[in-house]
């Protein structure tokens, strides 16, 4: 049975997780590859790399840290953030990631998507979406530019017009719910979730180890990002596995043993 | 040391096999000259993206009557994921297409009402006694992601994973020929284990 995947996602700024993280008895760890590389062990399913700045001139130094992930790495690596065009996915690619995440840029030129999977394959294909949930709460919107600005589309229009483009995943982050600990969207997961037949990944409001068992009993979601719930040593990745297992949630655990 | 020759045939993400190799001690290189290749103690043959692209590049750099007189001669073949597919007689992803037919069997769309691509981890199920599974366990997880599967006789099948109904092989070989329909280099420990059994082969 396939299980239910666990995604920390590191918010980098100038070559630097930002905030950095505080595992209990640890030093704060500011390397994404090194943070990467504990939750990894802790037995994450992936890994996700959010360039916050994306600016021209930091290029370079989210590709070399893309390229030491993919060295140190043997769980796959999303990379998302900044991304516009199909160089923008094969300079990515070919540092080492293995799937590259866009936002605004499908939205302005949806061919992207399709240009990108006729390219490099499907499975490579992530579609971020931002939504909120309108004023008259029928439906939702969606947003772009980290939030800024209202696209002028619906949710569920737009996530199956990415499945007919080519997108290989979706990852949903709710606008409502993120930054609020509050747990996930389970509703608006619902709508997108019951209308595309691709994997989903929750996104947005991730409190608490409880969140993650919720949006699983309640949602079809494939998998659940977090960002902040490990940043202070609240949790870890194993508990969180053990708790879904726990609730016969299907899981992957580490067998504690080595070669 | 060994000889591996990673193939390159312009279809993806050739570093992270590369990358997995070289956390087991052992270099390769990534190549698609015929003589490297030809010199080679054994063969990987990567890949992610569409069985006629693959095909496609396997025949404009030469590689497909020299891939098969290697397997021929006994050098180990390890194919992954769109790699493993092309090791079979045919393929059916956009059109119909010949494989490398050193395995028998076919690619064909996996059909469930489970979401498509099959992504994530899923667990193997061992079918017969193999090296490759030498270090394997019932259940252990491995990273999946594709939207075809291959469909081969059971003397072939060295380990499957369920999806939904459908029973996917995971591990398919004869003798030299080994192909793994998920991804070892990015499939945490258990992966680096299917990898270390295959170096102890060559």
């Amino acid at each position: 049975m396939l299980t239910k995947r666990i995604i920390p996602c590191l918010d980098i700024k100038n070559g630097k997780v930002v905030k950095g993280i505080n595992f209990v008895g640890l030093r704060e760890i500011g390397d994404p590859v090194e943070l990467a590389k504990i939750y990894e062990e802790q037995c994450a399913d992936e890994i996700v790399f959010l360039d916050i700045t994306a600016s021209f001139e930091e290029r370079e130094i989210i590709g070399e840290l893309i390229g030491r992930a993919a060295r140190e790495l043997s769980i796959p690596l999303t990379v998302g953030g900044g991304i516009r065009s199909i160089d923008d996915f094969r300079r990515i690619l070919a540092r080492g990631a293995d799937k590259v995440s866009v936002n605004s840029a499908a939205i302005e030129n949806p061919e992207l998507i399709r240009q990108a999977a006729n390219e490099f394959g499907v499975q490579c294909v992530v579609v971020a979406i931002d939504a909120k949930k309108r004023a008259d709460h029928r439906g939702y919107d969606v947003y772009i530019k980290g939030g800024r600005e209202n696209a002028g589309l619906d949710l569920v229009d737009w996530a199956k017009k990415c499945e007919r483009l080519g997108a290989g995943e979706i990852l949903l982050t709710s606008m409502d719910k993120d930054g609020t600990k509050t747990g996930y969207d389970l509703e608006m997961l619902n709508d997108v979730c019951t209308a595309v037949n691709i994997p989903v990944v929750a996104s947005g409001g991730c409190g608490k180890i409880s969140d993650i068992v919720e949006v699983f009993q309640n949602t079809r979601s494939d998998a659940a990002l977090f960002a902040s719930l490990f940043h202070y040593g609240e949790a870890t990745v194993d508990e969180v596995k053990d708790e879904l297992i726990k609730n016969n949630i299907p899981a992957r655990i580490i067998k504690k043993e080595t070669l | 040391m060994k000889k591996i020759v990673i193939i390159d045939y312009n279809i993806g993400n050739l570093q992270s096999v590369q990358a997995a190799f070289l956390r087991l001690g052992q270099e390769t290189v990534i190549s698609r000259d015929l003589e490297e290749i030809r010199k080679a103690d054994a063969l990987i043959l990567p890949g992610v993206g569409a069985f006629p692209t693959a095909m496609n590049n396997l025949k404009k750099f030469n590689l497909i009557e020299l891939i098969q007189e290697r397997a021929a001669a006994g050098i180990p073949i390890l194919g992954i994921c769109l790699g493993m597919q092309v090791l079979f007689e045919k393929g059916y992803e956009i059109e119909e297409r010949q494989g490398l037919g050193l395995l028998k069997g076919e690619v064909i769309p996996i059909k469930t009402n489970e979401k498509i691509p099959h992504m994530g981890w899923n667990q193997l199920n061992l079918a017969k006694a193999s090296p490759t599974t030498h270090y394997l366990s019932d259940n252990d997880e491995v990273y999946f992601v594709h939207s075809y599967q291959a469909t081969c006789p059971d003397d072939e099948l060295i380990a499957y994973t369920t999806y939904g109904e459908v029973k996917i092989p995971a591990i398919v070989g004869k003798n030299n020929v080994i192909g793994c329909q998920f991804h070892p280099e990015k499939s945490g420990e258990i992966g680096r284990k299917v990898l270390k059994a295959f170096l102890e082969e060559i």
